[in-house]
C-alpha cells in the first residue's frame, strides 16, 4: 500500500491527465445541447455572452465529472473499460480529481452567474450536485434504476442554456429536459446489452444483472414508447415546425422498430450475430438525440427567414 | 549541451505548466471580454450602484414620489 502510494505520489501528472477526469466525450454533447438550447429560445445573446456561458456550462459538466472519478474510483479500478481512467491508473491522486472538481465546479457557476443570470447558474449548481452526489453516491450503487434517475443530469444543459437567453424556464427548455431524461435509459440499456462489463464484482446493480437481459430488452422498449410522446411534443411546441415534426416522425418510428426488434430478440440469437440488432440501435440513439437538436437549431433559422414555426 | 540530460518527466511537467498557463491566459481574456460586453451594454450595472438615481426608479418601478 506504501509502495504504491509513493509510486503514485513520484508520478508527475500530464495537463491531459487533469483535461481527462472532466470527460471531454461527455463535454462535447453538454456543448452541443446547450448550445442549441441558448440559440433556439426566443430571446438574444450577446455573442460573447454566449460563448462565455457555453464554455462555463462545459466546465462545470466536466467539474462533476472529476468529482465522480474521484468518488467511484474504486468502482472504475474493477471495471476493464474505465480501469484506465487518471485516478484507477494511478496518475492522478483521488484528493487531486476531488479538489479540482470542487475549484471548478465554483469557478463554473460563479462565471455563469456573472456571464448571464442567477437561474442559469442555479441551474448549473444544481446539475452538479445531482450528478455527483443524488446519481455517484446516492443512486449508482443502491438501484438498478440509476441510469433512469440519473440521466436527469445529463438532461439539463439544454434547459441552462434556454435559461442563459431568457433568465427563466419554460415549456419548451423542459420538453428538451424530458427528450435527453426519456432518452437515456433506452440508449444507455442498448450498450449494457453488448458491453458486458463486470458490474457485479463492482457492486453496481445494473439493470442486466439485477433483472436479467430479458426484462433489460422490455425496458428498453416500454422507455422508447415513453419517448416517443415526448419527442413529438417537442416537435409541436415553440421550438418546432413542420421541419422539425417530420424529423420526429421518422426519427422516433426508427427508433420504435430498433426498440421491438430488441425486444424480440433472447441472448441466443444475440449471441449468434454478435448482438448486431443491439449495437446497431445504440448507434442509432446517438444519432437520434443529435438530429433531434439539429432539427430544433434548423427550425430557428428557418423561422429567423420567415419559414418554420407553427 | 545542456548540463543535465532532459528526464521525460521535465517534458511532461513542462506540458502541464504550459497548459495551465495557457489556460490562465485564455481566462483572462475571457473575464476582459465579457467585461467589455458587459460595460459597453451598460443597462443593468447601474441597477448596482449605490448613488440614489431618481431616474431608475421611474423607468424600473413607475412610481417617482
Amino acid at each position: 500500500m506504501t509502495d504504491i502510494s509513493s509510486q503514485g505520489q513520484t508520478y508527475d501528472a500530464g495537463f491531459g491527465d487533469y483535461f481527462a477526469l472532466l470527460k471531454p466525450r461527455v463535454m462535447s454533447l453538454v456543448v452541443f445541447t446547450a448550445l442549441v438550447g441558448l440559440l433556439v429560445a426566443p430571446v438574444g445573446v450577446h455573442p460573447v455572452v454566449g460563448l462565455t456561458a457555453i464554455l462555463f456550462i462545459a466546465l462545470g459538466a466536466g467539474a462533476s465529472g472529476a468529482l465522480n472519478m474521484w468518488w467511484d474510483a474504486d468502482i472504475d479500478a474493477v471495471m476493464r473499460r474505465t480501469q484506465g481512467r487518471p485516478v484507477p491508473a494511478g496518475r492522478v491522486q483521488p484528493g487531486e480529481a476531488l479538489g479540482l472538481g470542487l475549484a471548478l465546479s465554483g469557478i463554473a457557476v460563479v462565471m455563469l452567474a456573472l456571464a448571464s443570470n442567477l437561474v442559469a447558474a442555479g441551474l448549473l449548481a444544481f446539475t452538479i450536485f445531482f450528478y455527483a452526489v443524488v446519481y455517484s453516491m446516492w443512486l449508482k450503487r443502491a438501484t438498478p434504476q440509476n441510469i433512469v434517475i440519473g440521466g436527469a443530469a445529463g438532461a439539463f444543459p439544454p434547459m441552462i442554456g434556454w435559461a442563459v437567453a431568457t433568465g427563466g424556464v419554460s415549456v419548451e427548455s423542459a420538453l428538451m429536459f424530458a427528450l435527453i431524461f426519456m432518452w437515456t435509459p433506452p440508449h444507455f440499456w442498448a450498450l449494457a446489452l453488448f458491453m458486458k462489463e463486470d458490474y457485479h464484482t463492482a457492486g453496481v446493480p445494473m439493470l442486466t444483472v439485477t433483472h436479467g437481459r430479458k426484462s433489460t430488452r422490455l425496458h428498453i422498449l416500454v422507455y422508447t414508447i415513453l419517448l416517443v410522446p415526448v419527442g413529438l411534443a417537442c416537435a409541436l411546441s415553440g421550438i418546432g415546425g413542420p421541419f422539425t415534426l417530420a424529423v420526429a416522425l421518422v426519427l422516433n418510428l426508427w427508433f420504435l422498430v430498433g426498440a421491438l426488434r430488441i425486444w424480440r430478440r433472447d441472448e441466443a440469437m444475440a449471441e449468434a450475430d454478435k448482438y448486431a440488432t443491439e449495437k446497431s440501435v445504440f448507434r442509432f440513439s446517438l444519432s437520434y438525440l443529435f438530429l433531434h437538436f439539429t432539427a430544433f437549431l434548423v427550425e430557428a433559422v428557418l423561422k429567423s427567414y420567415g419559414w418554420g414555426g407553427w | 549541451m545542456p548540463f543535465q540530460v532532459e528526464h521525460e518527466l521535465h517534458r511532461r511537467r513542462f506540458g502541464r505548466n504550459l497548459g495551465l498557463g495557457l489556460t490562465l491566459v485564455g481566462f483572462v481574456g475571457i473575464v476582459f471580454a465579457l467585461t467589455v460586453v458587459k460595460v459597453t451594454r451598460g443597462d443593468p450595472m447601474q441597477g448596482f450602484d449605490h448613488v440614489a438615481r431618481p431616474e431608475m426608479a421611474t423607468t424600473t418601478t413607475g412610481a417617482n414620489p
